[in-house]
C-alpha cells in the first residue's frame, strides 16, 4: 500500500513510532505514490517555495486588482509596522501582512502558489516567511514546513473539503490557517502531538466560516480572512508549544468541519448569493465591476 | 482518495486568482487543445453556472484561451492570451448560457480548423483539479475518485489489450475502465482510472502504442 496515513491519528502515531517529523513522512508518502525521487520531490517543493517568496515580495511592493477592489493593505501593515506603535506585535502582524501581500498578488492575476487553494493562498507563506526571522530556519527546514503543511491538508481534502463551494471559508482559510499551525509548531521544535494539537485549536476557531465572496470574486472579504487566518495560526501554534490541548481530537474537529460545510446553505458557499455578497455595498460593487444591474442570481 | 499528491495541497503554481475559476479554467483549455492535436483555428466557448456568472472577474475567459494555447496553470502569457491568440490566428468566441449545469464550474469547448473540429465538456473541481465529462459526443463517465486517462484509438483488435499490459508493466493498477467508438472500425475511446498518479511517462508508452491517436490526462 502506498498510502502511508489517512488521518490525522495515523499520521502522528507514524511519526512518534518512527521518531521522524511529519515533514518526513509526507516526503515518503509523495515519493512511493509518485514514483519519484526524494530529489525531484524536493525539488518540486522548492520550486513552490521560490514562487512563494516571490510572491511576497511582490505584494510588499503594492499590487492592485484590476476590479480596484483590493491591494495596498500589505504596505499599510508594513509602514504601521515600522512606526514601532503595533500593539499585537511585530511578528504577528508581519505574518499578517506577508499573508496580505500574497493575496493581494494573487487578486492582480498575478503568480502564487495555491495553499491549499488560490483564495487562501496567502495564509501558509506569511506565516512562513514571518516566522522564519525568529527561528532562523534552514531552507531545508522551510521545504519541510510545506510538507507538514501538506501533511495535514491532505488529511482534511480527502476527509473533508478543502474547497469554499463545497464547505465554505472554513474549508479553505479554515484549512489553511490549521495547516500553518501545524507547521510552524515543527519548525519552532514541538512534538508531533503539539502540531495535531495546534491544527485542532486553530481549525475549531475556523468553523462555520461562510465564503461569500462580492462579486463572486476571490478578493473581499478573501484576502483580510488570509490576513486573520495568519494571525490564528501563530496564536495556535503558540498555545499548543505552551502545552495547551484540544479536548476534541483532530480528525473529529476535521470530521465537524466536514459536516458543518455540508450543512451550509448553497447562498454561503461561493455563489456570491449570500453573506456579504448579498449585502447592499456587495450588490453595488457587483453592479460596478461588471458594469450591469446586480445579478439576481449564481447558479450553484 | 481524491487528493493523492502533497502537490494537491502545496500547488499548483498558477496565475491568480482562483484555482477553480482561473487554474482549472486553464487545464481545461489545455486538454481539448491536447485531444485535438495541433493549434486550432478557431473556439467556440459555452460557459454554465459559476463560470458564467463570474468569468470576467476571474480571468476563465483568458485561462481558458491559454490552455487552447497549451499553456500550463503557471504561465504567465494567460494574462495576454488573447493578443497572443490572434497573433497566431485562433479566432474565438465565449457565450454565457442561463441553462443549470450539473457541475458550478462547466465549460464546453468546440474547437476546429480546416481538417477537422472536436467538442469536449470539462469541469472544474476544485483546487485547480478539472474533469473531461463529454467527449464528441461520448459523455464519459468518472467515478471522480481516481486519476483518469482518456486514450483515443483505432477501432482493432488487441489495442485495449496493448494498453492494459502497456500499464501493468508499469505498476499500475486499473480501477475502472470504459470502452465506447461510434462504428465498428472507426474511432474509438478508452476512460481508464487507475489508482496511482499518472506520469508523464505512463502517457509516452501508451501514445508510442500501435493504432492509439491521442492520449491525455482526464483527471489529474
Amino acid at each position: 500500500m502506498d498510502i502511508l496515513f489517512s488521518t490525522v491519528k495515523e499520521l502522528v502515531g507514524l511519526a512518534e513510532e518512527t521518531g521522524r517529523p511529519i515533514s518526513e513522512i509526507m516526503i515518503e508518502q509523495e515519493m512511493r505514490i509518485t514514483k519519484r525521487s526524494r530529489e525531484e520531490v524536493i525539488g518540486q517543493m522548492e520550486r513552490n517555495l521560490e514562487v512563494m517568496e516571490e510572491a511576497v515580495e511582490k505584494g510588499l511592493e503594492g499590487v492592485s486588482s484590476t476590479s480596484g477592489l483590493t491591494g495596498g493593505d500589505a504596505v499599510l501593515l508594513q509602514t504601521y509596522i515600522k512606526s514601532g506603535k503595533s500593539l499585537s506585535g511585530n511578528l504577528l502582524l508581519d505574518a499578517v501582512s506577508k499573508a496580505v501581500a500574497t493575496n493581494e498578488v494573487n487578486a492582480a492575476m498575478g503568480m502564487i502558489c495555491a495553499t491549499p487553494t488560490a483564495g487562501a493562498a496567502g495564509i501558509v507563506p506569511g506565516t512562513l516567511f514571518a516566522v522564519k526571522d525568529k527561528l532562523n530556519p534552514t531552507r531545508e527546514q522551510m521545504i519541510n514546513f510545506l510538507f507538514t503543511s501538506g501533511a495535514f491538508g491532505f488529511v482534511v481534502a480527502n476527509n473533508a473539503s478543502i474547497s469554499g463551494a463545497a464547505g465554505g471559508c472554513q474549508a479553505e482559510t479554515g484549512s489553511a490557517a490549521s495547516m500553518a499551525a501545524a507547521a510552524i509548531v515543527e519548525m519552532a521544535g514541538g512534538t508531533p502531538q503539539q502540531s495535531a494539537e495546534a491544527f485542532s485549536i486553530v481549525m475549531k476557531n475556523m468553523l462555520g466560516l461562510v465564503c461569500d465572496p462580492v462579486a463572486g470574486l476571490v478578493e473581499v472579504p478573501c484576502v483580510k480572512r488570509n490576513a486573520m487566518g495568519a494571525a490564528k495560526a501563530l496564536v495556535g501554534a503558540d498555545m499548543a508549544l505552551a502545552g495547551v490541548t484540544s479536548v476534541i481530537p483532530t480528525d473529529e474537529v476535521i470530521e465537524a468541519m466536514h459536516r458543518i460545510g455540508r450543512s451550509m446553505p448553497s447562498a454561503l458557499r461561493e455563489t456570491a448569493k449570500g453573506g456579504l455578497a448579498a449585502t447592499p455595498t456587495g450588490k453595488r460593487l457587483e453592479a460596478e465591476i461588471f458594469g450591469k444591474k446586480a445579478k439576481e442570481s449564481v447558479v450553484d | 482518495m481524491k487528493f493523492r499528491s502533497v502537490f494537491d495541497i502545496i500547488g499548483p503554481v498558477m496565475v491568480g486568482p482562483s484555482s477553480s475559476h482561473t487554474a482549472g479554467a486553464a487545464r481545461i483549455g489545455r486538454v481539448a487543445r491536447t485531444l485535438f492535436g495541433r493549434q486550432p483555428d478557431w473556439a467556440e466557448i459555452r460557459l454554465y453556472g459559476s463560470f458564467a456568472e463570474t468569468y470576467k472577474g476571474h480571468g476563465t475567459d483568458v485561462a481558458i484561451i491559454g490552455g487552447l494555447l497549451d499553456y500550463d496553470t503557471d504561465d504567465e502569457r494567460i494574462r495576454t492570451a488573447f493578443a497572443e491568440a490572434e497573433q497566431v490566428g485562433l479566432r474565438f468566441e465565449f457565450i454565457t448560457e442561463s441553462e443549470e449545469p450539473d457541475h458550478p464550474n462547466t465549460a464546453k469547448i468546440r474547437i476546429g480548423d480546416a481538417d477537422g473540429e472536436m467538442e469536449l465538456t470539462g469541469i472544474s473541481i476544485g483546487g485547480g483539479k478539472m474533469e473531461v465529462t463529454e467527449l464528441n459526443g461520448f459523455t464519459l463517465r468518472l467515478t471522480g475518485h481516481y486519476p483518469a486517462l482518456l486514450i483515443v484509438h483505432h477501432d482493432r483488435p488487441g489495442v485495449i489489450a496493448g494498453v492494459a499490459n502497456a500499464l501493468a508493466a508499469d505498476g499500475i493498477n486499473i480501477a475502472h475502465m470504459e470502452c465506447g467508438r461510434k462504428e465498428k472500425g472507426e474511432m474509438a475511446l478508452m476512460v481508464i482510472e487507475v489508482d496511482q498518479i499518472i506520469t508523464d511517462s505512463m502517457i509516452r508508452l501508451i501514445t508510442d502504442l500501435d493504432n492509439v491517436t491521442q492520449v491525455s490526462i482526464l483527471a489529474d
